[in-house]
């Protein structure tokens, strides 16, 4: 690693002051995506800004129909907290099936949605649900917020602070993984609300994206048949050593037929 | 540098460090606790693995500084008096190890599983040593002494 600065600032105002002020400083929130690009010097920041200190954006609750959780929320957390696994059971078991422990143990979710990497869960989780990302200046609506792999609509010194997620009727994600690293090869959400159902694909493309003709076709039929016929274009999907484009449409079919069954039987 | 001050295995520690000192590094060259390996150095082995305010991290993905004011428990911290702890036990008795490499990290995992789900099924010991790899054992008692360890622990009080 090259040599950097360190800080624990103990306000948001504070931090977002700093990485204001600083060129090239990156926030620290778990550091299981920024520590090892550091190491293998792929970002070499000038000022670590350790959101550490800042506990009140780890906090999880939930009012009328709606979840908040913290920005620094840990997987594992949210994995394990009652509120989640009442109010979005599909929000709880996707945190549980991130990585593994120990990564689950220190990553956050506001990490992983400034992050949005492509083969990352959240971002599906987010877009599926409907969900409300809140900084310390706005509020963005999740269909803005994922602008394409590794891109967000946050700016340079923008700190997420909650994301704010509609419960949905029933909801349900399922990711064929990459066995060594627990990213999605594929992976696919499936929420239905009252105002109809949405469909987020992560894995398979340059970045998340939801499935229009699944959505229709749901919002009339909410039943793993009334998708099975529906093809994903293999064009412009993803293609590497762990699967080709072809191979990833298919999956995408495959895994929202089963999200629908998981999540019938959950409503 | 930058001054920080934590319990290591009980005992206080203070330094003064680089920021992109790794705690890996910071116990092991610096405090002497060679216990915890280095496999991969890339957040995927779980060699590395260490209690961090108990619950079990990865000490090669995380900075020094950022343990400031935390309590580190290390594969040397486990046995008391000599006697080894409920999981390191049941390594030995289950032949969960061949060469060693592994095994610090394996075990400080382990404890952090046993300490959530007392009595652990193979499938969950295996789900959660995801991020733990072996060489050598193929698994299987490794998943047998983490089952007796989590026993013994839960039995132990
Ligand atoms: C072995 C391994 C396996 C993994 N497997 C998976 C997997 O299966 N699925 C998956 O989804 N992820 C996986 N991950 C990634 C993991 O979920 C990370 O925790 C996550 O991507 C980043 O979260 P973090 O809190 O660690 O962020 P950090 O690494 O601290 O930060 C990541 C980026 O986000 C920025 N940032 C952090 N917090 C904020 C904030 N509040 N506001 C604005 N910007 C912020 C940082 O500046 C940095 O640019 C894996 C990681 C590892 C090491
Ligand atoms: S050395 Fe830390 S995970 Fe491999
Ligand atoms: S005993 Fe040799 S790597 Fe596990």
């Amino acid at each position: 690693m090259h040599p950097f600065d360190y800080i624990q600032p103990g306000s948001v105002a504070e931090a977002v002051g700093l990485m204001r002020d600083t060129a090239d400083a990156r926030f620290l929130a778990g550091g299981m995506t920024l520590i090892p690009v550091m190491k293998q010097r792929l970002a070499a920041p000038s000022l670590l800004i350790d959101l550490a200190r800042l506990a009140e954006l780890r906090a999880i609750s939930a009012k009328g129909g709606t979840l908040t959780i913290g920005a620094l929320a840990r997987h594992a957390a949210v994995a394990e907290s009652p509120v989640v696994q009442a109010r979005i059971p599909a929000l709880a078991s996707l945190a549980a099936g991130i990585g593994d422990a120990q990564v689950r143990n220190r990553g956050t979710i506001g990490g992983s949605l400034a992050n949005n990497d492509p083969v990352a869960d959240y971002p599906a989780a987010m877009l599926a649900l409907g969900a409300r990302i809140r900084t310390d200046r706005r509020c963005i609506d999740a269909d803005a917020f994922f602008t394409g792999m590794f891109a967000t609509a946050l700016e340079p010194d923008e700190m997420i602070i909650q994301v704010e997620v509609p419960v949905p009727e029933a909801a349900a994600y399922q990711k064929f993984e990459q066995p060594a690293s627990h990213y999605a090869v594929a992976g696919v959400m499936v929420a239905k609300a009252a105002d109809g159902v949405r469909v987020a694909v992560t894995g398979a493309g340059s970045g998340v994206f939801r499935m229009p003709a699944m959505e229709a076709a749901l919002a009339d039929d909410f039943t793993p048949a009334a998708i099975t016929g529906i093809a994903v274009p293999a064009d412009g999907l993803n293609a590497d050593l762990h699967a080709s484009a072809e191979y990833r449409a298919h999956l995408v079919t495959v895994l929202a037929g089963r999200a629908v069954a998981a999540a019938m039987g959950r409503s | 540098m930058i001054a920080i001050a934590l319990t290591v295995n009980g005992k206080p520690v203070a330094a003064e460090v680089e920021p992109r000192r790794l705690l890996v590094d910071f116990l092991r060259d610096e405090l002497g606790l060679t216990g915890t390996h280095i496999g991969c150095d890339t957040s995927q082995c779980g060699a590395c693995v260490v209690h961090m305010d108990g619950v079990s991290v990865k000490s090669c993905s995380l900075l020094a500084v950022q343990a400031d004011g935390s309590q580190v428990t290390t594969i040397e911290g486990l046995a008391s008096d000599g006697d080894l702890h409920p999981m390191q036990a049941a390594f030995r008795e289950h032949h969960g190890l061949q060469c060693g490499f592994c095994t610090p990290g394996m075990v400080m995992s382990a404890i952090d599983l046993a300490a959530r789900v007392p009595e652990p099924s193979p499938a969950d010991v295996r789900e959660w040593l995801s991020g733990n790899f072996c060489r050598c054992t193929g698994y299987h008692n490794i998943v047998q002494a983490v089952m007796a360890g989590a026993r013994a622990m839960s039995t132990d009080g």
